[in-house]
């Protein structure tokens, strides 16, 4: 998977402080729900869906990748097909964005539809693995994507359950939804950071999107040598999980390097958690492990201006 | 001998799931009467969240658990079982003599139901705690007393009848706030289509056209109504018509024996489960209250016919016969050394009165017909298929020699509610596979490890060999003596462990 991309970022990671102290770590929170587990394979298995959101050079979208993408998008919801990797994620990563997401907007934690009013979009939403049960959840729920197939198979999946036929799918990117002044609640952008050619001009427009005290979720893996290990080596090429190709190193993003471009577009890293997979039971869970997939939960700050 | 030790534990013969209709003793009609919130023949078809098909113990189990969490208490539940007293009121009189039918309910699955709530309208009728044990054989060379106190317990667990507990189940899910609807019907089909998507794109489907696309299974009944559902429970017993449907195989075998099952009357009030190992089978005398036992006999077929056929008194004598000097001598310590062998296991816990061997109380009545029926081991290959998940008897039947049955059944009703409920707390389909297989992965291997333990144990009882008695009753001396490992043999029986102590 070529990518134009990010070689001409500047490094500026080498600046930062190393460590996160402002960031609280998910296991510091009252309401734990998940055990960290021993092992962990860090896969990102959305990302052959996955587009750049392409931020200001949208001829990043190559026809070769999207008909790649085209050619397996009605596999997206097959549980056993080639996506059951994020099939098997999708519940852990839903269980940090609801714990999240429910104590910022002060919900009822038991409540079976806690985003009842809330607007949230979904951005790189794929065949929609993400949107519909955010939609169940009682969310109104906007997904985009730039493969139009991905959103044609969402479409039809939806429409499947009259909860998640309310959905609104768009074969957009962030940057047109910008233009078009649009706001929401939440903002989740899922394993796509790893993806587009520029990350920080891609949070600025997450934050665009974001809404007056709304939140905004980016999830991705993280650029260390166990991910290398896992994510390149044991996902691609003995595990088979993903295309060989799928990932490049080099377009990993560490945890501070995120909480940095986020940061510089207004939106305050509150928590993080990682994504842990235990191949003796086959589950992911969360735990504090950032090394290899991991998750941040941000919030617009609304009085400072960044430069 | 890990597995005979193991299961010296739980020896007693409680739990009997026998598929009929229990308490009924007026022939009612089936009532339809608006208030009781059945639908008329030929109604509409409606669509549910959850069809229970089967109201027994673990079908309303599931219901009950199912409102008593706050994320699943909103459901749309249907239960479907054509058993009429789901429709009554009050079904139990107090001064009934006890139904044979009753079941051990472990400490564990006391919790379980005190945390649904149902556990009060059990202590409302009758129901009798126990603390004691005593386990022996045949062949007097040794025996087993167990006592709760050992273990740090107050009691080993509490025998109540059948029809007790599923009338107290029946009113708690009456009285929850979880939508429901009593469908008095048998299940005759269900069809489950596959997964395919729709070509109409904006426009929302009817209920049809969701089964069509394999979103909602279809069942129908014997009076004709029809109705969807997101998820099929199948909690129908050991003959399970949700499981033939969804096309679940099974594995297991006949045991060569039946239970002969009675409530018989003592003269003294009866606090200890008693079980003697006789030669084609054991013999449970479980204390029920009042003054009443219950009795399970396991023998082979031709002798039930037998004792089943005999006169009344004839029988009561063959009960205390065989719970005394029949079939063998009374164990005494001295057989396999003194208890002085094993008083450094001890570990400071004197032999007391209650350490000694006693013989059970004299049966003086007999107070219910007896009734016998054939014993067998059966095992789903499946907890879980699309949109269908089993519990209860129609996923295990067991051997009643530990009375676990019930109580395995129970441990799922709750594992299945939690599995349901961490599910729509992350919006997730209700009805699919990958979710439903969490609760098959949770329960499976509990549920097989008890029943290789209990079908262990009746073969082990299955064989009369000099050497192997000796084993098996060193086996019992040990699980006397050595009081740490009672306590684990305790724990595991009580249904608090879920893998043997030795594992």
């Amino acid at each position: 998977m070529a990518s134009s991309k990010l070689l001409s970022q500047p490094r500026w990671h080498r600046f930062l402080p190393r460590n996160l102290s402002r960031v609280r770590l998910f296991s510091d929170l009252p309401s734990q729900r998940h055990v960290s587990e021993p092992q962990n394979n860090g896969v990102d298995p959305k990302s052959n869906n996955n587009t750049r959101k392409a931020s200001s050079t949208p001829s990043s979208l190559k026809e070769p990748e999207l008909a790649k993408f085209s050619a397996i998008a009605d596999t997206w919801w097959d549980y056993e097909g080639p996506f059951k990797p994020l099939h098997k994620m999708n519940p852990t990563r839903l269980a940090f964005i609801r714990s999240t997401l429910v104590r910022h907007f002060r919900k009822d934690p038991l409540s079976a539809r806690p985003f009842e009013g809330l607007r949230i979009i979904d951005v790189g939403c794929g065949g929609g693995i993400l949107s519909e049960p955010l939609a169940r959840m009682g969310a109104t729920v906007t997904g985009i994507d730039a493969v139009e197939k991905n959103i044609k198979i969402a479409r039809l999946h939806a429409n499947l359950d009259p909860i998640t036929s309310n959905i609104e799918y768009c074969c957009t990117t962030a940057e047109k939804l910008v233009e078009e002044q649009r706001k929401f609640d939440a903002v989740i952008a899922l394993e796509v950071i790893e993806h587009v050619a520029n990350p920080a001009e891609f949070c600025k427009s997450l934050s665009a999107l974001t809404a007056h005290e709304g939140a905004t979720v980016v999830s991705t893996i993280n650029r260390s040598l166990r991910s290398y290990a896992t994510a390149i080596v044991a996902a691609e090429y003995l595990l088979h999980w993903l295309p060989k190709g799928t990932h490049q190193w080099s377009s990993f993003l560490t945890p501070e390097e995120l909480t940095m471009i986020l940061k510089r577009a207004s939106i305050d890293v509150k928590e993080m958690a990682g994504f842990v997979f235990n191949p003796i039971t086959g589950r992911w869970s969360l735990s504090d492990d950032i090394s290899v997939n991991f998750i941040a939960f941000g919030t617009k700050e609304t009085n400072e201006e960044q430069g | 001998m890990n597995r005979i030790l193991a299961t010296k534990a739980g020896s007693n013969v409680y739990r009997l799931r026998i598929p009929w209709r229990p308490f009924s003793n007026d022939a009612a009609s089936v009532i339809s009467s608006p208030d009781a919130g059945n639908p008329e023949k030929g109604s509409e078809a409606q669509q549910y969240d959850i069809a229970i098909v089967g109201g027994g113990m673990v079908g309303l189990a599931l219901a009950c658990s199912l409102a008593s969490k706050p994320l699943t208490k909103h459901l749309n539940v249907a239960i479907v079982d054509s058993n009429p007293a789901l429709g009554r009121k009050h079904f139990i009189k107090k001064d009934d003599l006890p139904d044979p039918r009753v079941s051990t309910i472990t400490p564990a699955t006391i919790s379980f139901l005190k945390d649904i709530g149902a556990w009060r309208f059990v202590e409302q009728h009758r129901h009798a705690y126990f603390d004691k044990m005593q386990v022996w054989d045949y062949t007097g060379l040794s025996y087993a007393k167990y006592n709760a106190r050992e273990a740090d317990k107050e009691v080993l667990g509490c025998v109540v009848e059948n029809k007790v507990l599923l009338s107290s189940l029946l009113s708690h899910v009456r009285d929850a706030d979880l939508l429901k609807k009593i469908y008095p019907s048998r299940l005759t089909s269900m069809s489950i289509l596959p997964n395919s998507s729709s070509s109409e794109v904006g426009s929302t489907l009817s209920m049809t056209a969701l089964f069509t696309h394999g979103r909602l299974a279809k069942l129908e009944l014997e009076d004709g109504n029809s109705l969807y559902s997101k998820l099929v429970v199948g909690a129908d017993g050991g003959k399970s018509r949700v499981r033939e449907l969804a096309g679940i195989r099974t594995t297991g075998w006949n045991y060569s024996q039946n239970a002969i099952i009675c409530t018989v009357e003592h003269d003294v009030e009866n606090h200890c489960a008693w079980q003697r190992f006789l030669p084609s089978g054991p013999l449970a005398l479980l204390p029920i209250g009042d003054k009443f036992s219950n009795i399970v006999w396991t023998m082979t077929p031709e002798e039930s016919s037998h004792f089943k056929s005999m006169t009344e008194d004839d029988f009561l004598k063959a009960v205390n016969h065989a719970l005394d000097y029949g079939y063998g001598p009374h164990p005494t310590s001295s057989i396999l050394g003194s208890s002085d062998l094993f008083s450094w296991f001890k570990g400071g816990i004197s032999s007391s009165a209650n350490d000694c061997f006693e013989v059970p109380p004299k049966v003086v009545k007999l107070a219910s017909e007896r009734m016998a029926f054939p014993l067998s081991l059966r095992h789903a290959n499946d907890y879980a298929s699309k949109r269908v998940a089993l519990v209860g008897d129609a996923a295990h039947t067991v051997h009643p020699l530990a009375g676990q049955g019930v109580n395995l059944g129970f441990g799922d009703a709750s594992s299945l509610s939690s599995v349901i409920s961490e599910g729509i707390a992350v919006g997730t389909d209700i009805g699919e596979v990958s979710l439903l297989k969490k609760y098959e992965a949770d329960r499976k291997p509990a549920n097989v490890m008890m029943m290789a333990v209990l079908d262990g144990f009746q073969k082990a009882y299955s064989v009369d060999f000099g050497p192997l008695n000796i084993v098996r009753a060193a086996a019992f001396h040990g699980a006397h003596h050595i009081s740490p490992l009672k306590k684990s043999i305790i724990s595991y029986a009580s249904g608090e462990l879920r893998l043997p102590l030795f594992a």
